[in-house]
């Protein structure tokens, strides 16, 4: 089926075809009288071993040889010799076919069924393996069989590990050795084997070795991900690590009525309307972790019982795992100024994916006021409806810019402990960094400028926040825009990448983006994705129009969130709204001027909830009187997307598939919303 | 360029079905569920499924079917969750699941292959996929299935067969696939698959299924719609992939190769359709990137009343 060239069929081979035809059909007759007859003599196997020989796909035959075996090896005069003889036919047979097509997975199968039987010696296996290596050294059937001969018969990750060495150096283009040396390398180090204690000893050599692959030829990418993960290695801290969190350590919290403000500005909006008196608590690590609940976060506050918070992770329906947690404080409706102090990790039990615990037990601190809402709120008229004009932000006071930075710093958690440690870690992105400056003076490529910005990145993210400022953000950027020229076919992902680093850096430029403590503007900057959202916990309302985002993915982490625009971007359908759904004080959203409804592939299908992806609370109640309305069959997704928001205020226009029809579907599905489009509904 | 063939294709699949006696049909003999699966999703895609007789390829398909509920590859031969999938693939197409004993098919769902054992990441989305179809998925273990899965990720971002097995795209789709089909695409890390998916795209256009490997039709499908699934296909360029998989058409005799100028067959011409569907490719029905069926038979199964 593959690499075969394209010929018009000659009347000859067409008739030499149909004769092979002919002969293969008429052996596969036989074998199958004597396989459904249960027949296993001598000749009846053989006839199975000419069959596999010419037709080693032929899984049935394969089959009809495991029971031949047992069959033998049943029998009442059977002895070692004799098992041995049976046993190295099928050891035969196996490599006669693999001979024929050496990626047959019913042959390979085969054979480890055959050892599973307690034959043949690990030198023989390796030795039948070497053979296939200088054939094929890609062929991923023999390297599993490899792994599987080396953990059988008990062969060392060391010894193992050098013959990835001796493999690669006879051809750094293997991707297969590289990536089972990373295997080998990461076992040792979860082991802790002696040799492989210390990554800072490890990592020296493996980069060393690694460049020789790179730099011969840097268009090859059998090195790139195993430097990748190299990367990983020396950047990434085992454990945990609280990265930010809202409210911020040392801030002050403003709640009024229903609405509640960081900082000392004071808005007149009130036409929202919102979960009465509570706000939430949002903890962001800097990896998914489980584990977080009011034993291993306590809050202590004058107004709440810790026991009683529920702390649930931010992320798709079927986890128990997130980056970022929330648990909502209820707060009384009476004067109140109180402090709040929120201890993580003093009891163990938050653990990384990887399985390391959260180590650097922390507290933060902040004060609570709550001023309670002087005019009734069933007074207030609907057309007060908000949006997100230019007066609108420049209503909420002009902070001073060092205020704004102090209440990000305050955001970030400071993980002392962890960065003094890390000299080896600053020193090998440092020579990284130098080798690869080198590389770029000498061969423009690729690899070089991407591996450049990523170390760049890493050496700022590890650096941060104890300098002020990502140092290398300029040069990233401008890598990253040297990237979508010289490889234009990836031109998105850099695109992308980029995104997050002005995302990263825009607080170095920050007074036209902030207005006010709440209010933050991202327009027109060609943002094709979100990210950096550890910083922008504090936002309630978000002006993201004009931009290119194709996905809000992430932007569930920002829990305050009432207000967002995302009014002439590039969203393709509903369900890349899903992040939304877990914003619980959004009431005022604009998608108008997107993509909706021009696509027939929908890219985030899966990544919503919904019964197609069996997600928990997807579950659908036939008797809702919501769905005997609507055709769930035409409207799903706008039916498990908007089902559990609470808007009042929602644009559409400009979308393809906003059409009258729709609309009233959307009534119907959100009865409180209050505005659809500009037009009032009653 | 070059446009799609679809009349061409649509005879050459049709031919295919009815020619059985040529070498390649004889090799091929023990895979015909999967054949018929791959021909007969192509022609719906096309718009072209009237042209089979249903009422005969249902008939086939139960002939093959064995007492342990599983489906064999074609008459004579042992069942195998391989041919169980596609059988249940082809039922839903045209909306015959039943005649089927649902809860027969269910227990025959294992994450083997079969009775005798290979253990293949391959087999755990196959099951997860017929037990979905067949809207039964409580019926296995899925924690364990996941974990199964999860077990098998590599320190690349992508999955291989089994525990340590290198990151390969067909290992990749049918990995995603499951963890789509689970609630559970929150434990990939999308964009680390993603750029590696994405440097499938070689200078040709066309996709590869593993680094420095020759571009192949086939991974249009399978890189592809696992692009698609984590969000990640705009990584690619799309244009160049669709040039790709129209120079590899067999513009006078129909039917599509894994490269330009190669030799044809019913594979292939399924994945470059498929792939074609989900790169927006005008005329052709959309299909799901995880179920592999075309997405109306999709959300029938379980957005009808």
């Amino acid at each position: 089926m593959h690499g075969r060239p394209r010929k018009a069929p000659k009347p000859e081979d067409e008739a030499a075809s149909s004769a092979k035809a002919q002969k293969l059909r008429a052996l596969q007759t036989q074998f199958f009288s004597f396989h459904h007859n249960k027949i296993y003599t001598k000749e009846a196997v053989e006839l199975s071993a000419k069959l596999l020989e010419i037709n080693p796909e032929s899984y049935t035959a394969w089959n009809y040889r495991k029971l031949a075996v047992e069959h033998y090896l049943n029998l009442p005069d059977c002895n070692p010799d004799s098992i041995k003889s049976v046993l190295d036919d099928e050891l035969r047979v196996v490599e006669n076919a693999l001979r024929q097509n050496f990626k047959s997975y019913g042959a390979w199968h085969h054979r480890k069924w055959v050892l599973s039987k307690g034959h043949s010696s690990i030198d023989n296996e390796l030795r039948l393996l070497d053979k296939f290596q200088k054939a094929d050294s890609r062929n991923f059937h023999a390297w599993n069989y490899r792994r599987f001969v080396a953990e059988s018969m008990k062969r060392s990750e060391q010894d193992e590990l050098k013959y990835t060495e001796d493999m690669i150096y006879a051809n750094f283009s293997n991707y297969s050795a590289w990536h089972n040396r990373s295997v080998l390398l990461s076992a040792l180090f979860d082991k802790k084997a002696e040799g492989f204690l210390l990554k800072e000893k490890v990592l020296p050599e493996e980069y060393e070795f690694i460049h020789q692959a790179i730099f011969t030829d840097p268009d090859d990418q059998s090195g790139w991900f195993y430097h990748l993960w190299l990367l990983d290695q020396t950047v990434t801290t085992d454990s945990p690590l609280l990265a930010s969190s809202w409210p911020g350590h040392g801030s002050d919290v403003l709640l009024v009525g229903d609405r509640c403000y960081n900082g000392s500005a004071f808005s007149p909006f009130s036409a929202l309307h919102s979960d009465s008196g509570s706000f939430p608590i949002v903890l962001y690590f800097n990896q998914p972790v489980r584990g977080v609940n009011s034993s291993t976060v306590t809050v202590e506050c004058g107004f709440n019982k810790n026991e009683d918070l529920l702390w649930k992770p931010l992320s798709a329906s079927n986890s128990q795992t997130a980056r970022v947690w929330v648990a909502h404080l209820k707060v009384p409706s009476s004067d109140l100024h109180s402090t709040v102090e929120v201890s993580v990790g003093h009891t163990k039990g938050i653990i990384s994916t990887r399985g390391f615990e959260y180590s650097h037990p922390s507290m933060l601190s902040f004060k609570v006021h709550v001023q309670p809402m002087e005019r009734d709120s069933s007074q207030v008229s609907v057309a007060e409806s908000i949006s997100l004009r230019e007066e609108n932000f420049k209503v909420y006071g002009k902070q001073s810019e060092e205020s704004i930075i102090d209440s990000f710093d305050q955001l970030i958690i400071k993980n002392g402990r962890e960065t003094t440690a890390s000299n080896w870690r600053f020193e090998a992105l440092a020579k990284e960094i130098e080798c690869f400056r080198e590389l770029l003076s000498l061969v423009d490529c690729k690899i070089g400028k991407l591996t450049l910005a990523r170390l760049l990145k890493a050496y700022d993210a590890m650096s941060y926040p104890f300098a002020n400022k990502l140092v290398h953000s300029e040069e990233v950027l401008e890598l990253y825009s040297d990237l979508m020229k010289l490889d234009r076919t990836h031109y998105q992902f850099y695109k992308d990448e980029r995104s997050i680093v002005l995302l990263q850096k825009y607080k170095d430029s920050v007074s036209s983006a902030i207005c006010g403590p709440i209010c933050l503007r991202l327009n027109n900057l060609s943002l094709s994705r979100m990210g950096a959202f550890e910083k922008l916990l504090w936002v309630e309302m978000l002006d993201l129009s004009h931009n290119e985002l194709q996905s809000i993915e992430g932007l569930e982490a920002m829990q305050l969130l009432s207000c967002l625009s995302l009014r002439n971007n590039k969203l393709r359908s509903l369900t890349a709204l899903e992040p939304l759904r877990k914003l619980k004080l959004l009431r005022i959203l604009d998608i108008s001027y997107n993509q909706i409804g021009d696509h027939s592939i929908d890219t985030t299908r899966y990544v919503c909830s919904s019964p197609l992806s069996h997600s928990v609370g997807s579950e659908l109640n036939r008797d809702e009187t919501v769905t005997s309305d609507v055709a769930l069959i035409n409207n799903w997704e706008a039916f498990y997307i908007f089902k559990d928001f609470n808007l009042n205020q929602l644009d559409i226009v400009g979308n393809t598939i906003a059409d009258e029809k729709f609309k009233s579907v959307l009534v119907k599905i959100m009865p409180k919303l209050k505005q659809l489009d500009g037009k009032l509904l009653d | 360029m070059a446009e799609l063939a679809v009349d061409k294709h649509v005879k050459y699949i049709l031919a295919v079905e009815k020619n059985k006696d040529s070498f390649e049909s004889v090799v091929m003999d023990h895979l015909r569920m999967n054949g018929a699966y791959w021909g007969l999703t192509a022609l719906d895609l096309l718009g072209k499924l009237d042209s089979v007789n249903v009422d005969e390829v249902i008939s086939w398909i139960l002939k093959c079917q064995h007492e342990s509920g599983g489906f064999s590859g074609n008459i004579g031969h042992d069942p195998h969750i391989l041919y169980t999938l596609s059988a249940v693939q082809v039922l839903a197409l045209f909306n015959k699941l039943d005649v089927l004993d649902i809860d027969k098919v269910a227990t025959y769902g294992s994450f083997s292959g079969d009775m005798w054992g290979e253990v293949d990441t391959r087999f755990s989305y196959i099951a997860i996929c017929c037990l979905s179809i067949l809207c039964c998925l409580d019926k296995i273990n899925v924690e364990k299935a996941v974990s199964y899965i999860l077990s098998c990720k590599n320190l690349d971002g992508g999955f291989g067969c089994t525990p340590g097995g290198e990151s390969h795209a067909g290992q990749i789709f049918c990995c995603v696939g499951a963890l789509a089909l689970t609630g559970s695409l929150h434990y990939v890390d999308k964009d680390l698959l993603g750029w590696w998916l994405c440097e499938r795209q070689v200078k040709s256009g066309g996709l590869n299924g593993r680094p420095e490997k020759l571009p192949d039709v086939c991974y249009s499908w399978w890189v592809l719609s696992s692009l698609i699934m984590i969000d990640r296909v705009h990584w690619i360029d799309k244009e160049k992939l669709v040039k790709f998989i129209l120079d590899c058409q067999d513009v006078e005799n129909g039917g599509i190769s894994d490269r330009p100028d190669d030799a044809v067959d019913v594979y292939h011409t399924y994945f470059g359709v498929a792939g074609l569907s989900l790169l927006n490719y005008p005329g052709l029905k959309a299909i799901d990137p995880a179920y592999a069926l075309p997405v109306d038979v999709v959300n029938r199964i379980f957005f009808s009343g």
